[in-house]
């Protein structure tokens, strides 16, 4: 009497488990096997050995989860404060303040490494500038500090991530209903003490949900500690040294490398995920809190405190767009201002970087939309262990960095049969591995939101499974997607951990075009490449502002 | 065009839970047919089993004479009212109106002429065009019903249709959906928990509880002759109390608890007989005497709550029984708190079953799912 019904969607599972098992869990175990496997085919530990047993190698874990902490800890405590201002506070220019701090929060983290060597480095010109003001009022010896290790990271992490946790906070702070702060008022808790006691107890699980998404980013980031770092190695950039390093390739201590680079991630995200399990309440305001005017000397410092950093924050952005228009000669800049940058550019693969860039991106972004709206949909609607399975695997790329996942797709397709290295598709597999899990939240999200009835009243009025799919689920599944899809593809055009492993000539990104610029000294170049990447996630957000008719993002 | 729907023996099981264990039901071509009971009691269930929207553990549903256990939701043209509308929100009002009518390949003056019209009939077609993020509760609502209407189903299902809307338009939508209803005369199987609803709309109505179907009759006869006690706890407000049925010279009395005799007149022959009893007696079926000498139930008034037409008293009986008595409101004084009473019964009205509870020992119940 009782029969599972067997359609279509039973194949797409299938096939959605086969493309996992062949582009993620394939891979991760030949990464795992490299790890461990010796070069004669004998199972051993020498790899994990030897790196525990040289500070050398040691120290780059603890330099990385040290400043990681620091920058999730300082992002915090910068974006809380401003989104709590934009949330309760009528603040001028809150819109401007909100749209500016998105920019920042897309920009590719190494290009405000660059910009801020630009500017505060050994011969920056803000060095320069603040050193010489100091020089001509007496202090002939004042020497501004380096901006270069620790410090450099945590200044140009928390730059870029506070914006995050300012994005995130706002969602959290528009769900909490006004009576909960009227009746908290009522009852004699006003002020800062309710700040903490109600507003922030209560975006509790957002406020970790941040910090999580915070340090996952930061930990995987590549590019600063690696233009910033110096004497300060992080552990993705002994990853990619051993990869590619001075003294050749280690694939095995690469890969040694990655798999602990997982456990670490793997124990953050379940210590967040044990953390958020004792806040666990959903809100929905249904009356949301109206914003005060923000008057007098409080209502003063709050403009000052969000316009300021808001500042700091596009500062090397706007720079580098200033920069890109300086006349300069390899890695000089010279006084004058002209186009040369991106007539050099342009000689420098700029249009292949464009074009790459567009074509790339886009076909990720299809790939990611269409995997994360079938998958949303078989977890939500058609529970089972096979979906569930296929839910939990497309979760890992989330504790895996991008120069993880570069290593892992490099040792698995550099070989026949799958000889995918070099060619973009491996490039669009690695991006569409690295932004699916975010999508897939999203998309799932979306999807719980919408009641069941909504697909039965379609059926009931005989519209078949796949016409109810098509044009009930997904059209109302559209808005959340589409906020989840600009921001991946913001993500994925700014893409450069997994990149670096993974691109060639004939791949090259405009990311890619921008950091090669860097590291080979070309800096009007690469400042002519960081701004056509600035012009063209400054288009995306517009684009995304104005299809999606609001001034929210979320992430 | 009407359809008579028949289920035989319906099972439903989740996984080792038995929701539904047996039932049967008949419902008649054109008919408004109701199934009313407690949150839980399986009427959502047995609707969208009916629907194709939950799977059938066993026994068969008809349409006619078409067994539908197999066939496609989509294909059964059924329309569905929802209790959250379930308008598509990224659809105008045309649109969604027009949206079963393209499903079943008409042309397309015919799908707008068809839409045209029963949008008018619900009054939303000043609204056609407008996305439904802007209508009213009561306005989605007549969306939703134009838009079930139109398909021309062979049966509609309504699952708590008015339980989002605010009191005044719950009235209101009732009275739109029981006239619709009447003009087109499709079959109708309506859910609801809220039995004044139930009654103003109803031909029949199937009281349900855990599952089982209670009693299957007209409002009028399951608030009047309810099948068995729980029913007529349910449907209305009955006082409970304990009694005996006494035959003395082929004469059948109830005896209240102190000792209070009345003759009955309609007690079935198989009842006759020296036995405990529950009597059910509507707070309007107690008639009260001030005159504390008069025959009747003893009984102190607790309190009393003056409602305009009419006035309800809360007594506790010598037994220590509570019970509540309606009594229209007269001109002279109400009876104060404390005041000793005498409390008859108008034994044409109240009911008496069986010491389980399980039977209505009078005549003239109708229950068209004697099980």
């Amino acid at each position: 009497m009782v029969k599972k019904k067997r359609d279509a969607w039973l194949i797409v599972s299938l096939v959605l488990l086969a493309s996992f098992l062949l582009f993620l869990v394939y891979p991760m175990f030949g990464l795992l096997k490299q790890a461990v496997i010796s070069p004669e085919g004998q199972l051993t530990f020498a790899q994990f050995t030897k790196f525990f047993s040289k500070s050398y190698y040691t120290g780059t874990i603890v330099n990385s989860v040290k400043v990681t902490l620091t920058v999730t800890a300082f992002s915090l405590v910068l974006g809380i404060p401003i989104a709590y201002f934009y949330s309760f506070y009528k603040i001028k220019g809150a819109k401007i303040l909100f749209v500016l701090s998105i920019l920042c929060s897309m920009s590719a983290p190494f290009i405000g490494a660059y910009s801020w060597i630009m500017l505060l480095g050994r011969n920056g010109d803000l060095t320069r500038l603040i050193e010489g003001f100091f020089h001509l009022i007496g202090f002939a010896d004042f020497e501004l500090g380096s901006i270069y290790g620790f410090k450099g990271i945590l200044i140009v992490q928390c730059l870029k991530f506070f914006p995050l946790v300012f994005i995130y906070m706002n969602g959290a702070f528009k769900n909490i209903d006004n009576t909960l702060m009227e009746a908290s008022a009522n009852m004699g808790c006003t002020g800062v003490r309710r700040l903490f006691k109600i507003v922030l107890a209560l975006s509790m699980p957002t406020i970790l949900a941040a910090a999580l998404m915070v340090f996952m980013q930061a930990f995987a980031d590549f590019g600063t500690p690696m233009l910033l770092g110096e004497g300060f190695q992080t552990f993705p950039v002994l990853i990619y040294n051993q990869y590619l390093g001075e003294v050749g390739s280690d694939y095995n201590f690469a890969a040694a490398l990655a798999v602990i680079a997982i456990i670490v991630t793997a124990i953050v995200f379940f210590f967040q995920k044990w953390a958020t399990n004792r806040y666990k309440f959903s809100m929905n305001a249904l009356h949301p809190v109206e914003k005060k005017d923000a008057k007098g000397l409080s209502g003063f410092l709050m403009h000052a405190y969000c316009y300021i950093l808001v500042a700091i924050a596009f500062l090397p952005q706007l720079y580098i767009i200033y920069l890109s228009f300086r006349n300069c000669s390899g890695a000089v800049f010279k006084p004058g201002f002209s186009l040369i940058n991106y007539q050099q550019a342009m000689k420098k693969l700029m249009l292949r970087s464009i074009k790459n860039t567009a074509f790339m991106g886009i076909l990720a972004l299809v790939i990611i939309i269409v995997i994360a709206v079938l998958i949303a949909y078989l977890v939500v609607r058609r529970r089972s262990m096979l979906n569930n399975t296929i839910d939990t695997i497309s979760m890992l790329p989330y504790i895996m960095p991008g120069a993880v996942i570069g290593l892992a797709l490099l040792l698995a397709f550099g070989k026949k049969p799958l000889a995918l290295t070099g060619t973009f598709a491996i490039m669009v597999i690695a991006l569409v591995i690295r932004r699916l899990p975010y999508t897939i939240r999203s998309a799932t999200a979306t999807l719980m939101q919408i009641s069941m009835s909504i697909e039965e009243a379609a059926i009931s009025l005989g519209a078949s499974k796949a016409k109810t799919f098509i044009k009930i689920t997904v059209p109302m599944m559209a808005n959340g997607i589409m906020s989840g899809a600009i921001l991946s593809w913001v993500a994925i055009v700014t893409e450069l951990s997994s990149s670096i492993i993974l691109y060639n000539n004939r791949s090259i990104t405009l990311t890619m075009s921008t950091y090669v610029a860097i590291t080979r000294g070309n800096y009007g170049i690469a400042a002519a490449f960081a701004t056509i990447l600035t012009v063209v996630t400054t288009l995306s957000l517009i684009l995304y502002l104005w299809v999606s008719k609001s001034e929210d993002v979320q992430l | 065009m009407s359809v008579t729907i028949t289920i035989n023996h319906a099972l439903k099981k989740y996984g080792e839970n038995t929701i539904i264990p047996d039932l049967n039901l008949e419902i008649k071509p054109g008919e408004f047919f109701t199934l009313l009971g407690p949150s839980g009691c399986g009427k959502t269930t047995l609707l969208r089993m009916i629907a194709g929207f939950n799977s059938i553990e066993g026994g068969d549903f008809y349409f006619n004479e078409k067994r539908i256990n197999d066939l496609d939701p989509a294909k059964r043209n059924i329309g569905m009212v929802f209790q959250n509308y379930a308008i598509f929100p990224h659809m105008t009002v045309r649109k969604n109106v027009e949206f079963g009518l393209q499903n079943k390949k008409l042309p397309k003056e015919k799908v707008k002429e068809q839409a045209d019209k029963f949008m008018a009939l619900m009054h939303v077609d000043e609204y056609a065009d407008r996305l439904p993020e802007r209508l009213s509760g009561g306005q989605q609502q007549r969306v939703a019903l134009a838009r079930s209407l139109c398909i021309e189903p062979d049966v509609l299902l309504f699952d708590e249709p008015l339980s989002n809307l605010d009191a005044k338009l719950r009235v209101e939508m009732r009275t739109v959906i029981k006239n619709i209803q009447h003009n087109v005369g499709i079959t109708t199987v309506y859910v609801t928990h809220d039995q004044e609803e139930a009654m103003a709309v109803s031909d029949r109505i199937a009281v349900m509880s855990a599952g089982v179907i209670q009693h299957v009759g007209t409002p009028k006869n399951i608030y009047q002759r309810p099948a068995n006690l729980f029913v007529s706890t349910f449907i209305g407000r009955s006082n409970i109390l304990n009694g005996k049925l006494e035959v003395v010279d082929g004469k059948t009395f109830v005896v209240a608890p102190t000792g209070y005799k009345a003759e009955m007149v309609n007690v079935q022959e198989q009842y006759k007989a020296d036995q405990d009893i529950v009597l059910s007696v509507r707070p309007e079926e107690f008639l009260l005497s001030r005159d504390a000498n008069a025959e009747g139930i003893p009984a102190i008034v607790d309190d009393c709550v003056f409602l305009g037409l009419m006035t309800h008293y809360f007594v506790h009986l010598e037994s220590g029984e509570e019970a509540e008595i309606i009594q229209e409101s007269s001109i002279d004084s109400i009876i104060e708190p404390g005041t000793q009473i005498k409390l008859t019964l108008n034994t044409e009205k109240i009911n008496i079953f069986t010491a389980d509870g399980s039977a209505n020992m009078l005549t003239g119940v109708c229950n068209d799912c004697a099980n």
